[in-house]
């Protein structure tokens, strides 16, 4: 049921509408961070209140809205978004990856291949990413004014001297349409690859630190690397221990205290899914059927 | 006998005219003018305050002077747009900061610190890069196997000589240095020079360095110039003005050098 003290979606219309020309900007320029006036929204920082301003400018009554928190739709995050625009806006809200047309998430993206029409909004935290190597921002901004990249690839550079490989296993850096140097949020860089040719639209949100960015549907984003430590969309190597996927991202859960673990889809709605078509994994009831 | 030859042939690597900085009424630098040829160390010491530290940010790029003309290689450097002027200070120039703190990025590992210009100007294989690090590491006599270490675990002397590494790795044709030995003890100020003395033959580098230490400039410059209160008040040879300093500041600075 709507709650009718507040506009639709939240945020009063000439907010919508300062966002809404943040993101026009955004989808103009990919990879680069268009300042805007973040709101205070009834969240704290870090719960995702750039995500969230940017889904209600996207929001039409007509929209299905679906959200994720590292891939669950079950989780506080997940819920308490779902509800809040249940609320403030009365759009209908579903699980599944097809039927929605915005879905908002946090540190994912879902194994569903996504479609024309579709618009993702990420929750970021650190928009910039050579913000831990450069901590001013006149100096990162300048930075990207004239594509002084050198400095990502030191960072790199460091994992491969510390750790024999590039360790950096999420919010991997990427370049986009060959210009901008962009933080695709904490997603895992399994991820990383889904970015690229995306036929949806990736809308990134900053609440904190009040940076809208975007790449637009079927551009081109690459992950960096090193001639000879090539990008590598890591991920646990096991099939899923509920619907048997060898192609997902996984979720560790330890089970016990003698350190036994289970692997899971962190799709939720993807291993659900599978498993009603019958797919089965290792720890499955045996025998049971869904 | 090249540098002589150097001299004679080539046209000036760097050459300023009518240079002129002033902070508000008062004067940072008045109507500073020479030419550095290639391979050339020029020197430039005096008094704290006589401008000499302005001068030099001035020539490398960190202040806008306001007025007189900088050409390198025969360009306006001051009618260069941010771009190329950034591009300029990480290819063919370099500046060793008289705190190496200032110039190196300390939370990055040695290998990381001397690789950063190399990645700067596009290097993409990391097998090449740590290659080269590790040979300018042994250049300016730092063990290979400190190349993983922050600069944080390195004497002073290191952290100094890691500086340096970090800078001529890209093959820089013109080197300010800002007092590189300031702030260090005789001895290793003594293994430096020597360090720099060789490296500055053996690569043909156009030096231009600011010191207060008149052993310094004997040692490294070819050519010298002082400076007082934001003028330059005596240039020549090395050998020539030290021995024989003929304006009476420069002949105060030469005999107050303490003898041992």
């Amino acid at each position: 049921m709507t709650d009718q003290a507040y506009n639709f979606a939240y945020l009063d219309e000439q907010t919508k509408r300062m966002i809404r020309r943040a993101l026009l900007k955004a989808l103009a320029i990919p990879g680069y961070q268009v300042p805007f006036a973040s709101r205070e929204m009834p969240m704290p920082y870090g719960w995702g209140t750039g995500g969230v301003q940017v889904t209600a400018a996207c929001l039409t009554p007509d929209d299905r809205l679906k959200v994720i928190d590292q891939g669950a739709d079950d989780t506080t995050n997940a819920v308490s978004i779902r509800r809040f625009f249940q609320r403030t806006a009365g759009v209908e809200t579903t699980e599944r990856t097809t039927d929605a047309t915005v879905i908002q998430t946090r540190h994912r993206i879902p194994e569903q291949p996504l479609s024309e029409g579709q618009i993702l909004v990420y929750q970021v935290p650190i928009p910039e990413p050579l913000r831990f190597l450069e901590p001013r921002e006149t100096e990162t901004r300048k930075m990207h004014e004239l594509e002084e990249y050198g400095l990502m690839h030191v960072k790199l550079y460091e994992d491969i001297a510390r750790h024999g490989e590039i360790a950096t296993a999420y919010a991997y850096p990427v370049r986009v349409e060959g210009r901008y140097v962009m933080d695709p949020s904490p997603i895992p860089k399994f991820d990383n690859p889904k970015l690229a040719g995306n036929p949806a639209i990736q809308l990134f949100g900053a609440g904190r630190e009040a940076r809208i960015y975007a790449v637009p549907p079927y551009s081109d984003v690459v992950s960096l690397d090193f001639e000879d430590h090539p990008f590598i969309a890591s991920k646990a190597d096991h099939a899923c221990d509920l619907c048997g996927s060898a192609g997902s991202y996984l979720d560790e859960v330890i089970t016990d205290d003698r350190g036994t673990r289970m692997f899971v889809c962190s799709d939720t709605d993807f291993c659900a899914s599978r498993q009603a078509q019958g797919h089965r994994g290792r720890l499955s009831p045996q025998g049971a059927t869904p | 006998m090249t540098l002589m030859q150097n001299a004679i042939t080539a046209a000036p690597l760097l050459s300023v005219q009518g240079l002129t900085k002033r902070y508000g009424a008062r004067i940072g630098c008045m109507g500073v003018g020479f030419d550095l040829y290639p391979g050339e160390v020029l020197g430039i010491v005096g008094e704290s305050g006589s401008g000499k530290s302005t001068l030099l940010s001035c020539l490398a790029g960190h202040q806008r002077p306001d007025e007189g003309r900088i050409l390198f290689d025969g360009a306006d450097v001051l009618a260069f747009s941010e771009a190329e002027r950034r591009r300029l200070l990480r290819g063919d120039w370099a500046y060793v900061h008289q705190n190496p703190r200032d110039g190196l990025r300390m939370g990055v590992s040695a290998g990381g610190n001397v690789g950063e210009r190399l990645m700067a100007v596009g290097a993409r294989n990391y097998a090449a890069i740590r290659e080269t690090a590790t040979d300018w590491l042994g250049r300016v006599e730092i063990a290979a196997d400190r190349i993983d270490d922050r600069p944080s675990a390195f004497s002073g002397g290191m952290q100094q000589r890691l500086q340096i590494a970090r800078n001529l790795v890209t093959g820089p044709r013109l080197v300010f240095m800002d007092e590189p030995t300031g702030g260090l003890d005789v001895s290793v100020q003594a293994r430096l020079l020597d360090l720099l003395r060789g490296l500055v033959r053996d690569l043909g580098l156009s030096v231009v360095i600011v010191t207060h230490d008149l052993a310094v400039v004997r040692l490294l410059a070819d050519r010298l110039m002082v400076m007082k209160s934001g003028r330059v008040v005596e240039c020549g040879l090395t050998d020539q003005v030290l021995d024989d300093p003929q304006h009476a500041y420069t002949q105060l600075l030469v005999s107050s050098v303490l003898q041992v």
